[in-house]
């Protein structure tokens, strides 16, 4: 790790990806990711690496297939609404299983919406967002130093798992500074056999792919790609816990939701209210065990979100119902406030609606 | 546990943003807590902008100040739309030169700094910010006056190293005001 | 003597084109030409959406399938991951004209060293026979029962007169492949077009106008005729652009 600097979120991810050996960066200009396109655009040529502005974000995302399926590292980004119009790739991408990274520094929406910070694409980032059954694997950085850790963590799981990974972030973590340390590790790569390299007539054509006009096979190619999903859920959930082991009010938040809901925690308890917090820093897989571990102990969940309840649902499947969960949430830009947290906390430990 | 929530607020091109992060520089330089967040618009220059900067021993949670202890005003909807969040016992900077009217609440400090005046009279009139950012320094010691030029140095890079000195000297007259 | 074989980059597998389709003959311009030049073992080709969408078992290099109409975003990815590569891609009039104009004209003005093989057959062949970008006015069609009528369809569009009005592109050229003559000018303006990129030229790209007796609903050799006596008028044939050329001859 080298000495502390002082960076936005949005350049944290660009110079984290660098470094993770990522040298293919594809984008169109949208707010509040600029930043990250603008790092690229200055930094690419300087390496031997790629920064292409492309003529819209749709074209974008098949750049980023097709120079995955060359095997090499490769990510876009975007806010929502270009997010939306790289669904169709997204889904290409996954169904050919091929890894990319696509980061979503996410705005108010529907449709055009505003360009302040929101959570309001949770359902489209952890449900698959594109046509068919897929997943993609979902980081949610809650600092700046996250979202260059994140990154990193995100093109090895991609390529581990053959899969897209998605950097599921906002407006305030893309446009705030913090001190970051930045990698100094030297990134690993391993085989991908299936990459498009040409066959140097040396072996059978590779074919990336995602057409089965055969019922049975694109079956099997469903089952055997959540047969992998599986161990990602299993190796790859990540989440962090803050003074829950006694909480009776077990809030959980993601981003800069979680950073708020921290605040107001702390505060609950000093006031004598036992309230503690999980973090989930993989939304998918989302942290279904600890969810659960907690509804064993907590009396009441209340999630935090800058949506109209959208992870909440998540929280009633992996707590079984046995517990209610509140909801405290901004929309539309708007960010909760810690008092406002505080308020729902209070409400959940004293059971009123 | 000290923690000091600092909010500067002004009209864009008034260099708001940038004494935010000279703060928050010169915070990371003496080893503080700390984060910067900016309001983010469709208007470069004109429009309302602020930013947050959170100066802490501890690691910082939120960092979206609603509640300040310190807030710079440089306009005059600023103060209209913050003089109430601030927290009671807290300190209030007013660009007094751009500003007329006074600070209606009697619980928290106020300091009236001709900011705009004073950076005309020192040859650079678009440096209010810096010298409030001085003043602010004086009266708060959220980070101390110690090695300021190694900060600049920081954040002014090198292709306007010429603006080094101004900068400078801007902080020193509001701290010296 | 061998008079005739199958070019070694087509591979050994029966074709799924119907009776007539013109696409098989395209098909092995393209894998000869790829012959021709040595350069199978570093050739990377995208298959679109449409009638040749499974192009990518026809072919011996390493193929990937793009979504309709992304290929030349795809071809671009795929180039600039690697540059020693030859990469092309394989799209019909719906895929490249209509739902990819974006991707074609935008891979073009960046002059983007790929070669593009446009086969122009008037009409949507895989979904059944509906109207294509390049459908002829008053041509019948599934989605045009009663003739494209230019008022409320708008009139075809010149892929090869459009991209040669552009900057960027190194080579545009319109070939037929309704006779042997017209054919065999195919094959030469094909194998130029991938020359072109192993010369590090940039974007060529070959319109190849062709038929569908299938959903023209005419036999293949009335399909040739018809491709003869009535496209041609409309897309003229001939090279559009040639900025090569174009310097020498200065």
């Amino acid at each position: 790790m080298s000495e502390k600097v002082l960076m936005k979120g949005n350049e944290a991810i660009a110079e984290a990806a660098i470094r993770a050996g990522c040298r293919h960066y594809f984008g169109y200009p949208i707010t509040p990711q600029t930043e990250l396109a603008a790092y690229m655009a200055k930094r690419m040529p300087k390496i031997g690496g790629t920064f292409l502005q492309a003529e819209s974000e749709i074209a974008a995302i098949n750049m980023v297939y097709g120079v995955s399926a060359a095997g090499k590292r490769v990510m876009t980004s975007s806010s929502s609404p270009g997010v939306s119009l790289k669904q169709e790739g997204i889904s290409y991408i996954a169904g050919a299983d091929l890894p990319a990274l696509i980061v979503n520094v996410q705005r108010g929406g529907p449709g055009l919406g505003g360009i302040q910070p929101s959570q309001s694409d949770y359902f489209q980032a952890t449900k698959g967002g594109g046509h068919g059954d897929y997943h993609l694997i979902v980081l949610t950085p809650a600092s700046v130093q996250e979202m260059a850790d994140l990154t990193g963590l995100a093109f090895e799981l991609a390529d581990k798992y053959r899969m897209p990974a998605m950097l599921l972030a906002d407006g305030t973590m893309g446009q705030m500074m913090e001190p970051v340390e930045l990698p100094e590790t030297e990134p690993e790569f391993i085989d991908k056999p299936w990459a498009l390299t040409g066959t140097d007539m040396k072996r059978e054509h590779n074919i990336v792919n995602s057409l089965y006009l055969v019922p049975e096979q694109l079956e099997k190619t469903n089952f055997e790609r959540y047969e992998r999903y599986k161990l990602v859920e299993e190796n790859e959930t990540r989440y962090e816990s803050f003074m829950t082991e006694d909480a009776d009010v077990c809030v959980v938040a993601f981003g800069i939701a979680a950073r708020v809901s921290k605040n107001a925690v702390v505060e609950a308890r000093k006031q004598g209210i036992k309230a503690g917090l999980i973090r989930p820093i993989t939304v998918w897989p989302f942290p279904k065990k600890a969810i659960a571990e907690a509804a064993k102990t907590s009396k009441a969940f209340v999630s935090v979100e800058l949506s109209m309840g959208q992870m909440i649902e998540d929280i009633k499947l992996a707590s079984d119902c046995s517990r209610p969960v509140y909801l405290c949430n901004r929309v539309g830009g708007m960010i909760p406030s810690p008092e406002e947290v505080l308020e729902s906390i209070k409400k959940a430990a004293g059971g009123n609606e | 546990m000290a923690t000091t929530q600092i909010l500067i607020a002004g009209f864009g091109g008034q260099g708001v943003l940038f004494a935010g992060k000279f703060l928050a520089y010169k915070g990371l330089m003496e080893e503080k807590q700390l984060s910067w967040l900016p309001s983010y618009g469709p208007e470069m220059r004109g429009g309302t902008a602020n930013c947050s900067v959170i100066i802490s021993d501890e690691p910082v949670g939120s960092p979206i100040v609603s509640k300040p202890d310190v807030l710079v005003v440089m306009n005059l909807p600023s103060l209209d739309k913050y003089e109430d969040a601030v927290v009671p016992g807290g300190k209030i900077f007013v660009d007094s030169t751009l500003i007329e009217r006074k600070v209606k609440r009697t619980d928290v400090d106020v300091y009236y700094i001709p900011a705009t005046k004073l950076a005309i009279d020192i040859g650079a009139p678009t440096l209010a910010n810096m010298i409030i950012t001085g003043k602010l320094i004086k009266e708060t010691g959220v980070v101390s006056y110690d090695n300021i030029d190694k900060t600049l140095e920081k954040i002014i890079s090198a292709r306007k190293a010429n603006l080094k000195d101004i900068n400078f000297k801007a902080i020193e007259t509001g701290y010296n005001s | 003597m061998v008079v005739f074989e199958r070019p070694k980059s087509l591979a050994e597998v029966p074709l799924h084109y119907c009776p007539g389709c013109t696409h098989g003959i395209i098909h092995r311009l393209v894998a000869q030409a790829i012959d021709d030049l040595g350069i199978e073992g570093r050739t990377i080709g995208v298959a679109p959406v449409g009638c040749a969408v499974m192009a990518y078992d026809y072919f011996t290099c390493d193929m990937i399938e793009a979504a309709h109409g992304r290929a030349p975003a795809v071809a671009t990815g795929l180039k600039r991951a690697d540059p020693g590569k030859i990469i092309f891609t394989y799209q019909g009039d719906g895929d490249l004209a209509s739902i990819g104009m974006a991707e074609t004209v935008h891979a073009a003005t960046r002059n983007e060293n790929i070669t593009v093989i446009f086969v122009n057959n008037a009409i949507y062949g895989m979904t059944g026979g509906q109207m294509a970008p390049t459908s002829l006015p008053g041509q019948v069609t599934q989605t045009s029962p009663y003739g494209r009528d230019v008022a409320t369809a708008g009139y075809p569009v010149k892929v090869s007169e459009l991209l040669a009005a552009l900057d960027g592109p190194e080579f545009i050229a319109r070939v037929a492949v309704n006779n042997v003559k017209n054919v065999k000018n195919a094959q030469k303006t094909i194998k130029k077009a991938f020359e072109n990129q192993v010369n590090n030229k940039g974007f060529s790209l070959v319109e190849v106008v062709s038929s569908c007796p299938t959903n023209w609903g005419m036999t293949p050799s009335d399909a040739l005729k018809w491709l003869d006596e009535n496209m041609l008028s409309y897309y003229p044939l001939g090279v559009y652009k040639d900025k090569s050329a174009e310097k020498e001859g200065e």
